[in-house]
């Protein structure tokens, strides 16, 4: 049409790294983040002070693949609209072609930053429908907390070294990732894998402790007690890192209810809701820990709020590793035998592989144990019909499954209440009316996963 | 459950001239009986899964019904009795008899099936009785059951009353041949995306939406990816040798 006429018209700004086309809505200008040069000279002809500016999905800023579409005039935001899409995999489409043990192996990689939520809200949901939620070992309970709280620290750890890193604290970044990192090494040694650990399965976790994790455990609360307090030192009273953060992204409670927000931003309004303290699952109810709020409903509060949520986690962690040392020999999956993974995996000379132990019990000494492990791998175990929804709080709010059941040994549906998705729908009203800059800050305060958002 | 036209609601028939005892307590969310039977979503046939019969072999053409489970009557147990009674009240003061179609009580959750079209009042009610007090939507989660005629589509919403510590569950079905229920959105408003993203995988049309559009698929994909008749799609993989088919051709036990 006549849009090829029109670009052959416009070579005058023959930028090869901002080429500039016509089309209906006005002039289209292509910036890779080269040269602007031809940008602004050419807006200016324009003469124009309304420009829209597509962002992402490809953007280091956008927190994830991200495509922001920002309406501007000169610096000021006046409407921001999120593109989301481009991580879709049909995670949920898939979980219901594979048991309801594999399924734990899909929903796993969703949130990448915190899979032991996705998986335990997966498999509470199955639990419910299973009606074995109160037969869950002592010690499956224990280290699913324990799992998900380093996890909630290295979640948190990157939202802040991110955060920090969209407004140019790469100290942050740096020492971010430097942390996280000690929390994945605790991951690969407790359950082999540094993400994506499909770890914890209906019935209880996959695999006991291995020798010598508390001491690993302990070393790593003393070593984040020295390391927590930079984090304090470097941002909290940083005049910069105010001046960025402070009263930007404001969303107040009222705001917080109608858009569905949780986690963070919603304590950050002042309202204590966590889900671990309201509605205990795993056994949250035994341990001491406090909810963290703030009072300011910005980006500074909820850096705050994550920075001291980082500390009560320590705080569980310590009571849980406290309790495990006490449970050494604790079975870690449901006695019963129709519905435990029957599996057992052992370090072996050559890696982790199939238990030598396990092994010899099926071939030589139980054909039922044969038989149901056969059963058990192959065909899995059925569920009752029903549907059951058990939420959890997620480092970034409440994390949900629907777990629906037709009676099969498949789930009939799946679906995941994210709250990366739910929170990001908040861009808009956090970001109109502010400048481009603090888009960025308030996109990062939400700390959303794409792909928990696209699934 | 009986085949009904497209738009038609079902009628809600006590069977009987209403006398005093409509009035008692535990009377007041109108329920048809039918609603108390559970509902077979579909027949099952195959070699796996049946229980009851003494054919254990599989070849005897096995069939089983596939139920979901059926309307719970009163008393409910817990704190779902009292919730009852003041959504009853407040569903007869609001004029909405008839709205709720039948309750399910499993697994220590609460569903109710609401007509769809009075589900946004019943979402009005719920969220701003003080009594109720839903002030939180976790969304709407979309489930498809081809075979369940006339009610194909499903869509499920959790509510959460953070002021009474209380979940709940709607669930309101739409036949997929007239694929239409009212958006919550103007008392949900989180439940924008949430509406997209059901429209987009199962079709369902979210009327009064301020903008459905597509949001995890591209504008222009054909068909809607979550609806059960839709194929998983996947390549047979080779390797070492073997050929591994994709996983919806691979034998299910199901």
């Amino acid at each position: 049409m006549t849009t090829t006429e029109n670009t052959t018209r416009n070579r005058e700004y023959d930028d090869p790294y901002a080429p500039s086309s016509h089309t209906d809505e006005g002039r289209v200008f292509t910036v890779t983040g080269q040269d602007w040069d031809s940008v602004v000279t050419g807006v200016a002809e324009e003469a124009e002070e309304r420009v829209v500016v597509n962002m992402g999905p490809q953007h280091p800023s956008t927190h994830g693949v991200l495509r922001l579409i920002l309406e501007l005039e000169g610096e000021t935001v006046t409407e921001a609209r999120c593109g989301i899409g481009y991580l879709h995999t049909g995670i949920e489409k898939n979980m219901e072609f594979r048991s309801w043990t594999q399924g734990v192996t899909f929903c796993t990689r969703m949130d990448y930053l915190s899979p032991f939520y996705n998986e335990a809200t997966y498999c509470l949901g199955v639990e419910r429908l299973l009606g074995i939620e109160d037969e869950i070992p002592e010690k499956a309970q224990v280290m699913r907390v324990l799992l998900m709280e380093i996890n909630r620290i290295s979640s948190h750890l990157v939202a802040i070294a991110t955060g920090g890193m969209e407004i140019g604290a790469l100290t942050v970044m740096t020492i971010g990732f430097r942390e996280r990192e000690l929390c994945l090494d605790l991951f690969e040694l407790i359950t082999g894998l540094r993400m994506n650990h499909a770890f914890i399965r209906p019935g209880g976790v996959a695999q006991d402790m291995p020798p010598g994790a508390l001491d690993q455990i302990r070393d790593f609360i003393a070593l984040m007690k020295k390391r927590l307090p930079e984090y304090a030192a470097l941002c909290n009273a940083n005049p910069i890192f105010k001046a960025r953060l402070q009263d930007v992204g404001v969303l107040d409670l009222a705001g917080c209810m109608a858009l569905g927000l949780t986690g963070p931003v919603l304590r950050s309004t002042g309202y204590p809701w966590d889900l671990r303290k309201t509605q205990p699952y795993s056994g949250y109810q035994d341990y001491d820990f406090d909810v963290v709020t703030w009072d300011t409903a910005d980006s500074y509060g909820r850096f705050r709020i994550r920075l001291a949520e980082m500390w009560e986690s320590l705080r569980i962690i310590e009571q849980a590793t406290d309790r495990l040392a006490g449970l050494e020999g604790a079975p870690v999956m449901i006695g019963d035998k129709k519905i435990a993974w029957p599996s057992q995996l052992a370090i072996g000379s050559d890696g982790m592989g199939n238990s030598l132990d396990h092994i010899r019990h099926i071939m030589g000494e139980s054909m039922e144990a044969l038989i149901h492990h056969f059963k058990l791998v192959t065909e899995g175990f059925r569920v009752p019909a029903g549907q059951a929804y058990v939420p959890v709080e997620s480092p970034r709010g409440e994390l949900g499954a629907h777990v629906v059941s037709d009676g099969g040994t498949r789930p009939y549906r799946a679906h995941f209440r994210d709250p990366s998705f739910t929170n990001l729908q908040a861009t808009s009203v956090m970001a109109e009316g502010g400048m481009v800059a603090d888009v960025i800050v308030a996109i990062a305060s939400i700390d959303p996963v794409m792909g928990g958002v696209d699934r | 459950m009986s085949p009904k036209e497209p738009g038609e609601f079902p009628e809600v028939t006590p069977g009987s001239e209403p006398d005093a005892t409509d009035n008692l307590p535990e009377n007041t969310l109108p329920v048809n009986p039918d609603a108390l039977q559970p509902e077979v979503i579909r027949v099952r046939q195959g070699m796996f899964g049946t229980t009851g019969s003494g054919d254990t072999s599989g070849y005897g053409g096995l069939v089983r019904p596939v139920t979901m489970p059926g309307g719970t009557p009163r008393p409910y147990g817990g704190w779902f009795d009292e919730f009852a009674d003041d959504f009853g009240t407040g569903l007869a003061e609001a004029g909405l008899p008839h709205a709720v179609e039948k309750v399910v009580v499993h697994r220590g959750e609460i569903t109710l099936f609401i007509r769809r079209a009075d589900l946004l009042e019943v979402a009005k009610l719920l969220r701003d009785d003080p009594k109720l007090r839903f002030e939180f939507c976790s969304g709407v989660s979309g489930v498809h059951y081809p075979e369940d005629a006339g009610r194909e589509l499903h869509a499920v919403y959790h509510l959460l009353s953070m002021t009474h510590n209380r979940r709940i569950r709607l669930e309101v079905t739409c036949p997929d041949g007239d694929p239409h229920i009212p958006s919550v959105v103007p008392v949900y408003p989180t439940n924008d995306w949430h509406e997209r993203e059901t429209y987009d995988f199962f079709g369902i049309i979210f009327d009064g939406h301020p903008a459905l559009t597509r949001i995890e698929m591209p504008d222009d994909w054909p068909g809607h990816p979550q609806r059960k008749d839709y194929p998983l799609g996947g390549i047979p993989v080779e390797y070492k040798g073997a050929t591994i088919p994709p996983p919806d051709t691979r034998r299910a036990y199901n």
